[in-house]
């Protein structure tokens, strides 16, 4: 009998990974720069590389005969449960530094919450990914102080950002009933235990680059529920298009 | 250092596992890299524990495939499996790889502390792999690979990649 609620929560945290690593990796010859070319499509890897681990354990738990091909490639859109920050378009080069650096610092936190759980391959899975997220919120924190304490524009641009995508933080931290039981079993993270550290983290930085910390009441869910925003389904008839045209095929 | 960090390999097969590259970096074998984690022959398949030096490192599927082919040619069976746990590190290139590798113009990892201070350009500490002067500067914390850094050196002025201390 598969747990189904460990495979549910697997995917959970894989699809954030997969999602925003595909998002990451259309910026592939498309950066600013080379080195923010390099650096984008680099995180791209890391985060595929833990999507990875994450789909083939799931595989290996699930029932059916699937692959992390499979996991990655054939589900429908409301399928997926990453949360809905990720999943946010390449609007400009503030928005892209903003979705990371939003994002990295959820991400680590829960990594290192992660690293504990009595499941040993989530937990090993946990361990390696801490060391490579460090390094990319190192990354997009260093960015978001350089453009919101830089020129007017800058600050503009990045300020522009931020209000757009703090709608998403919220959701980051929303527990689903796998999530609910996985924290129940000791495998799963409580997120409501990482928000207080997350925002006050967040402020701080903001903060240190002359930004605004927005004031909201209102914030958008849904991503983990499989309700996603209407980039989604861009983003995935990009992802798919290989296997949904030639299907099975392989490199 | 624990047992655990020590691999475990049968000493007949050594020799073939260092006939395996790196294929980004040529000149370090698997051993130098210390990502063999464990390989010994049981009824004749040789059982190999290989870990990723990064999640995302393509080149382990490459590696996995040649290690099969390697112990292919000298008529043996392999299964390779990946392991995560424990996490691979820096501390587990061997000193033979770390010479090599800065021979070939990858500059070797700096301990944590001083890769710190390096990363963030508090300090001048990475050595240019052709003049040797600390005298460089780093120009992106990421490299044409996610185990390295760009980086230039000021006295030269030859650009060189640096290995980043993961641990």
């Amino acid at each position: 009998m598969v747990n189904q609620n460990l495979y549910n929560y697997i995917l959970g945290i894989g699809d954030n990974s997969l999602i925003l690593g595909q998002r990451l990796g259309e910026l592939c010859g498309h950066g600013p720069s080379l080195e923010t070319d390099i650096a984008g499509t680099n995180i791209s890897l890391d985060l595929i590389g833990q999507t990875r681990s994450y789909y083939q354990y799931a595989a290996k738990l699930s029932e059916k005969e699937i692959t992390e091909d499979d996991i990655a490639f054939l589900r429908s859109e409301r399928e997926y449960r990453n949360t809905l920050l990720v999943e946010q378009p390449n609007t400009h080069f503030g928005f892209v530094i903003a979705r990371q650096y939003l994002f990295d610092v959820f991400h680590l936190l829960l990594l290192q919450e992660l690293q504990h759980s009595k499941d040993d391959t989530l937990a090993a899975i946990a361990k390696k990914g801490i060391k490579e997220v460090s390094y990319h919120k190192r990354f997009s924190g260093d960015w978001i102080k350089r453009l919101g304490d830089g020129t007017e524009e800058s600050n503009e641009k990045m300020q522009e950002a931020i209000d757009g995508l703090w709608r998403y933080t919220d959701e980051l931290f929303e527990m689903t009933d796998a999530d609910k039981e996985m924290v129940t079993e000791g495998i799963g993270v409580d997120l409501s235990k990482l928000k207080e550290t997350y925002y006050q983290e967040v402020t701080e930085l903001l903060t240190e680059a002359t930004l605004q910390v927005p004031e909201r009441k209102y914030f958008n869910y849904g991503g983990k529920k499989g309700v996603h925003t209407e980039h989604m389904g861009y983003l995935l008839a990009d992802l798919q298009y290989m296997q949904r045209t030639y299907p099975n095929m392989q490199w | 250092m624990t047992i655990e960090l020590h691999p475990n390999i049968d000493a007949h097969l050594l020799e073939t596992l260092e006939s395996v590259s790196d294929p980004e970096i040529p000149v370090l074998s698997v051993l130098d890299l210390g990502v063999i984690r464990k390989a010994v022959e049981d009824n004749g398949t040789v059982k190999i524990k290989l870990t990723p030096t990064y999640s995302g490192c393509p080149a382990m599927d490459v590696i996995g495939d040649d290690l099969t082919k390697a112990f292919a040619a000298i008529g043996k069976d392999t299964e390779v499996e990946l392991v995560l746990s424990p996490a691979w590190t820096t501390d587990w290139i061997s000193e033979a790889g770390k010479r090599k590798m800065e021979e070939y113009g990858i500059a070797a990892p700096l301990e944590e502390s001083a890769d710190k201070e390096a990363l963030l350009g508090n300090k001048k500490l990475v050595k240019c792999t052709l003049c040797g002067s600390t005298n460089t500067h780093l120009v992106s914390q990421f490299g044409s690979t996610a185990c390295k850094a760009l980086f230039k050196c000021d006295d030269c002025l030859e650009p060189f990649d640096y290995f980043k201390c993961l641990k």
